[in-house]
């Protein structure tokens, strides 16, 4: 291993779901002490903290996080980018160690979302009794519900119908199929917060949120927390042979925002930063598309996943549909992708998934996936993607 | 006839309804919103410009579930008007998928939002079929 490579030394997720008698500081210390302790460390080890959490972004969490497991004085960054944050946390771990600064740092993130409801859109204010243009578009009264929609099951239905608009094939039902992979694969995920098997008709005949997302074609709000310690190939070096054969290698760690084109602040533009991330991704662990033997991408709604296909180079461009009508990404396909059950099963704790995502692809590399281990896996991909918008892509390769 | 005034301040009202943008002077970048500079090519120099009131549906969503007093079924739409993308609502249509299609050629339309206290109309904007 060089020098200057960055290692997962340790990873943990919690049981994502309802977790009525822990607070955030519990869920995140269960992430972080299984994360320590998979990784043969302790928090005085540690020379850094990136923290995620999005909904109490405000509250500290990092040093919240030291008062319960270790105050060792070193340096937190508390990071909020939307459902990018997880990622985000990770990549300031990844950074720090990268720049020298410790050779050893720490990430999780973690919320608190169970009975939620709609994060945007899901409250309007009511109109004042006297018309007032206001903020920047002088909007007289609010504009959700009577200018397009402003909340996420909407908003992704149109990435996803866009996407057919332009190279055709998509249906309902089509969608709806994604969503019946991804709950199939729930249910040899223990950890995931819905592990039941849900048939087409299910599916398509369940609660209509947005068309063409049913409830079951969104990400599940759970609770859930995830961690990661990150060394430096140096310092992996100086530890057990256990240690170094279990590390995962980041190959790539990748941070993007949205450059701007035409329509991106009308409809977000989830396609144009996945696929900058992605391509500088290859880049950095010097791989391809084809490498790839497993995928964790962000099916935030059934509608996404088919774009991120593309996004993400798993097929050629404009061959989402086929790609997947294929089989391609059933976890017996060619290019398996959530084999954990995605957002849409196992769960979305918001700042939780970008790490989350981490410890499925690093599970399987270390061939600790039980029932759903995909045989002989190598090397994975994750990627999150947050509105606003910012992307993080993770490329992990298993220990030589 | 009651005072009007718009939903936005980019909806242009009179006989000849019709959505207004900011056009950045350096780059042509178009945007609706009060600008601090150009998102495109950072420059700070706008022109306000007339946006065609007629357009494709590019996407749609119907949305069934949403905040309490928003009336649901309700299409929303991105509608692609001679190059520049518009988001609105598509009205005086079904709020289903036999009726509402990618593509469909749309007309921008004008619809009373509430009045106020003072007996002023808000007027808002969406899109219809065009030619019914």
């Amino acid at each position: 291993m060089a020098s200057d490579d960055l290692w997962i030394l340790g990873i943990h997720m919690t049981k994502f779901g309802k977790h009525p008698d822990m607070d955030l500081v519990d869920l995140a210390s269960e992430a972080v002490l299984g994360a320590l302790s998979d990784g043969g460390v302790e928090m005085k080890d540690m020379g850094v903290i990136g923290a995620g959490n999005l909904m109490a972004a405000n509250a500290g969490i990092g040093q919240q996080l030291q008062k319960q497991l270790g105050q060792t004085g070193i340096p937190v960054y508390n990071v909020a980018n939307a459902c990018a944050t997880g990622a985000t946390a990770l990549r300031v771990a990844c950074m720090a160690v990268k720049a020298g600064e410790t050779d050893m740092g720490l990430a999780f993130g973690v919320e608190k979302l169970s009975g939620a409801g709609l994060l945007s859109g899901g409250n309007r204010k009511s109109d004042s009794g006297t018309w007032e243009p206001s903020g920047r578009y002088g909007a007289v009264a609010p504009v959700d519900g009577r200018i397009g929609t402003e909340i996420m099951p909407g908003v992704f239905a149109q990435i996803g119908m866009e996407y057919g608009h332009r190279y055709g094939g998509t249906s309902f039902e089509l969608f709806a199929k994604i969503s019946e992979k991804n709950h199939s694969h729930s249910t040899l995920n223990p950890l995931a917060a819905y592990s039941k098997k849900m048939t087409l008709d299910e599916i398509m005949g369940d609660v209509m949120i947005a068309y063409p997302n049913t409830r079951p074609m969104c990400s599940a709000n759970c609770d859930g927390a995830a961690a990661a310690v990150v060394v430096s190939g140096s310092k992996l070096k100086t530890l057990s042979l256990e240690q170094q054969r279990r590390a995962v290698k980041i190959s790539a760690s990748i941070l993007t925002t949205d450059p701007w084109e035409e329509s991106c602040q009308i409809l977000p533009d989830v396609n144009t930063l996945t696929r900058n991330a992605a391509t500088q991704a290859y880049e950095q662990a010097g791989i391809g598309p084809s490498d790839l033997d497993l995928v964790e991408l962000h099916d935030c709604f059934a509608t996404a996943e088919l774009v991120h296909y593309d996004n993400l180079m798993l097929c050629d461009v404009g061959g989402a549909v086929d790609f997947f009508n294929s089989g391609a990404t059933w976890r017996d396909g060619s290019m398996p992708v959530n084999v954990s059950g995605g957002l849409e099963s196992k769960g979305h704790p918001i700042a939780a998934t970008g790490i989350a995502n981490v410890w499925e692809v690093a599970t399987h590399l270390r061939g600790e996936a039980g029932d759903r281990q995909i045989a002989g896996a190598r090397v994975g991909m994750t990627h999150v993607i947050g509105l606003g918008s910012a992307c993080g892509v993770h490329i992990l390769e298993k220990a030589a | 006839m009651a005072k009007q005034i718009p939903l936005v301040d980019y909806l242009e009202l009179g006989d000849d309804p019709h959505l207004t943008a900011n056009e950045c002077t350096a780059c042509g970048a178009r945007f609706f919103d009060r600008r601090n500079a150009c998102a495109s090519c950072g420059k700070t120099e706008f022109n306000r410009v007339a946006v065609s009131t007629k357009g494709e549906v590019r996407a749609f969503t119907i949305v069934a579930f949403a905040a309490p007093g928003i009336p649901v079924p309700y299409v929303a739409a991105l509608v692609d008007c001679g190059g520049t993308s518009v988001r609105a609502n598509l009205i005086n249509v079904e709020p289903d998928p036999e009726h509402v299609t990618l593509g469909m050629s749309v007309s921008l339309a004008t619809e009373v939002v509430g009045t106020d206290d003072h007996g002023t109309e808000a007027i808002g904007f969406g899109f219809e079929p065009l030619g019914g």
